[in-house]
């Protein structure tokens, strides 16, 4: 990623012993608070304390108040320089107490017998949630479902191609092909579950299956057959999600100068080669960082599934979100949903890295 | 008459007949692909004005096959006939629908502070916090993205659970703000890097500070990168199901969650389900026409440096 111009600015800024000190006391000041807000809730949610304690809120106030303060500090402490500190500060902070925090949390969860509904609470189980993992076929199933849902994103590139293509042409009337292209991309998936998932293809009445009794296709089921439900989802998904490359596509199509093509056709290249030997090739950024973007949209694939065929039939359709929730649903243990999804997480970051190191040994072969 | 003197060479004629054919396949490929895209929105819309014999024989066209009727609409208490009336229906259907508006706008807003600061900060000053560098900066952020929900989902229902904001709006909030976050850090530093930097460099010689300097001269530069990271932030909150049934349960249910609730107990009630829909998606068809600009200067962003 490129850096752009960084602005630089000497500024002289005088900051005095008695300034300097107020800002470390703010800082040190407000920590002291927030730590003895966690060791207040802590002692008294585990019952330390005579004191009964309905919620943690104390602790995420005195959280607050020390990420004021650290914002406070820095101009205090730094000057100018502080405040070129708060402009990335909140965002840090924010996210900080949003990920950071909740992760840490989660791998202990990951190792904890935990039902929700029971009235115990967790209660560390070493691996055995691991183990559980190991022999689960359903979670295997879904991580191998991933694995075609995310080889789908293939066919979804090259139709999104196409359409970008067509687009970027002479073509009449495009702001309204543009819109129209657009829309399925701004409905909800679950109103999309409804309206194609379970009206259009219904069985008897809707439209498709309609369609597809007049092509010849006896006895239409969508869902039935494991392959087939799992290629109507993929469809379903892919139907919602063309739109999308489509446009980060179109804008690199666009950015091309007109020049280079038009240098190909003097000499004397067919709209088939000069596609495959100068747009193509051109193309090859703008298409690796929308395929990389669809891939982190596909891992996160569920709500279709969810409403649609919560993960039948036998589990065919299956990602890993919908089982992780109806795993939960189901039996509401926390643990051993977080341990699946932490799995998740590291396999997704491994394949990840990995393409991205791929990509990366192909585009510069030199390095 | 007089003989036609020219004509066209007949390589010439062959190549004119190959151009039609040329744009008759492109166009058909195009009407294809928007009947594709719009039928399903047609079919849903024209659905919700059916009767179940509408439904039943596959009744298309309204007014030639079937003649519209307001039922669906009934059964939200949103048709012309109940819409003075009081119906208990109708206000559950308002109350989500103000959930969803109002986490999703909030949502969007301080992804979008956020956001933009912070890119703002990372696209023109140099950062040193411990070994973390503006580029390990920028990557610690934008490594948010491939965080799947499911992963944070657990843990936040715990964690709610013992901060009492379970189905509560401002939880909901929080979990949004943080899921578009990356998203618009990634549009505005790009929108930032286009900007020059020579304009703040004179507006500090004039005496500005920097953020005035932000906030009265570069902002309004910004500001339809803002708009366009603002409707995509929207969009992706006011669709989004997953943290929502996890996380709400009745105060705080949002809009796809009702809907969703409603596909399983409604059975072959078509004509309410459809009505349901149209009335969850319509508000984002009209932000997507009317807007539709923005939503892809926003996804454009990312694609071209």
């Amino acid at each position: 990623m490129s850096q752009g111009d960084l602005l630089h600015v000497v500024t002289g800024d005088d900051i005095g012993e008695r300034r300097r000190f107020i800002g470390k006391a703010l800082v040190w000041g407000s920590f002291a608070v927030m730590v003895a807000a966690f060791a207040w809730c802590a002692m008294a949610r585990t019952g330390y304390l005579a004191w009964e304690l309905a919620n943690w809120r104390v602790a995420l106030y005195a959280y607050l108040l020390w990420a004021t303060c650290l914002c406070i500090a820095q101009v205090v402490l730094h000057g100018e320089q502080g405040k070129r500190t708060l402009f990335v500060l909140p965002a840090t902070l924010f996210v900080v107490a949003m990920v950071i925090f909740p992760l840490i949390f989660a791998l202990t969860l990951a190792f904890s017998n935990w039902n929700l509904s029971a009235f115990e609470g967790p209660r560390f189980n070493g691996f055995d949630n691991v183990r559980q993992m190991w022999t689960d076929p359903f979670y295997w199933n879904a991580l191998k479902n991933m694995v075609y849902y995310t080889l789908a994103i293939l066919v979804e590139y090259s139709i999104a191609f196409g359409l970008a293509l067509i687009q970027a042409s002479q073509i009449r009337a495009r702001k309204f092909f543009r819109v129209a292209f657009l829309m399925p991309l701004m409905l909800s998936p679950v109103a999309v579950s409804w309206m194609v998932g379970k009206s259009m293809l219904e069985i008897r009445f809707g439209p498709i299956s309609r369609l597809a009794r007049w092509l010849g296709w006896d006895r239409p089921s969508f869902f039935g057959d494991p392959e087939i439900a799992r290629l109507t989802i993929m469809i379903m998904d892919a139907w919602t999600f063309i739109p999308f490359m489509m446009i980060m596509l179109l804008a690199g199509l666009q950015a091309i100068p007109r020049e280079v093509q038009e240098a190909a056709r003097v000499d004397g290249a067919s709209g088939w080669r000069s596609f495959w030997e100068v747009t193509f090739p051109l193309m090859l950024p703008v298409s690796l960082t929308a395929i990389l973007i669809r891939i982190i949209f596909k891992l996160k694939l569920a709500d279709i599934i969810i409403n649609v065929t919560s993960g039948g039939p036998g589990g065919a359709t299956d990602s890993v979100t919908s089982f992780i929730f109806r795993e939960y649903r189901d039996r509401s243990n926390v643990g051993y949903g977080t341990l699946l999804a932490i799995v998740y997480l590291v396999l997704i970051v491994i394949a990840i890295t990995v393409f991205m190191k791929a990509v990366d040994r192909w585009m510069n072969p030199r390095h | 008459m007089a003989e036609q003197i020219f004509h066209d060479h007949s390589s010439d004629l062959s190549f004119k007949a190959k151009w039609y054919a040329g744009r008759v396949a492109v166009y058909g490929i195009l009407i294809f692909w928007t009947v594709v895209c719009l039928f399903p929105i047609y079919w849903t819309v024209s659905t919700s004005f059916k009767l179940a014999p509408n439904v039943m024989q596959g009744h298309m066209i309204p007014f030639v096959d079937f003649w519209p009727a307001w039922k669906g609409w009934d059964s939200l208490g949103l048709s012309p006939r109940l819409i003075g009336q009081e119906s208990t229906v109708r206000e559950e259907f308002l109350k989500r629908f103000t959930n969803s508006a109002i986490t999703s706008v909030s949502a969007s807003v301080l992804a979008v502070v956020l956001g933009s600061l912070a890119a703002y900060g990372l696209s023109r000053f140099r950062y040193k916090f411990g070994f973390m560098r503006n580029p390990d900066i920028s990557f610690f952020f934008l490594s948010q993205l491939i965080l799947p929900p499911v992963v944070l989902a657990l843990p936040f229902l715990v964690l709610y659970r013992s901060l009492d904001l379970l189905d509560t709006r401002i939880g909901l909030i929080l979990l949004y703000t943080l899921t578009v976050l990356p998203i618009v850090i990634w549009i505005m530093r790009d929108q930032f890097q286009s900007i020059p930097v020579e304009l703040e460099e004179a507006a500090l010689v004039d005496g500005l500070s920097i953020w005035q300097a932000f906030l009265t001269i570069v902002m309004p530069i910004a500001l339809p990168g803002m708009v366009a990271a603002f409707i995509l932030s929207l969009v992706l909150t006011w669709n989004e199901y997953f943290f929502a049934a996890l996380l709400t349960s009745t105060d705080a249910k949002t809009l796809p969650v009702m809907v969703a609730s409603q596909t399983g107990s409604q059975g072959i009630n078509w004509w309410a389900m459809a009505a349901l829909s149209t009335a969850a998606i319509v508000p984002l068809i009209i932000i997507g026409v009317v807007l539709e600009r923005f939503i892809i200067k926003g996804m454009a962003a990312g694609a071209v440096k």
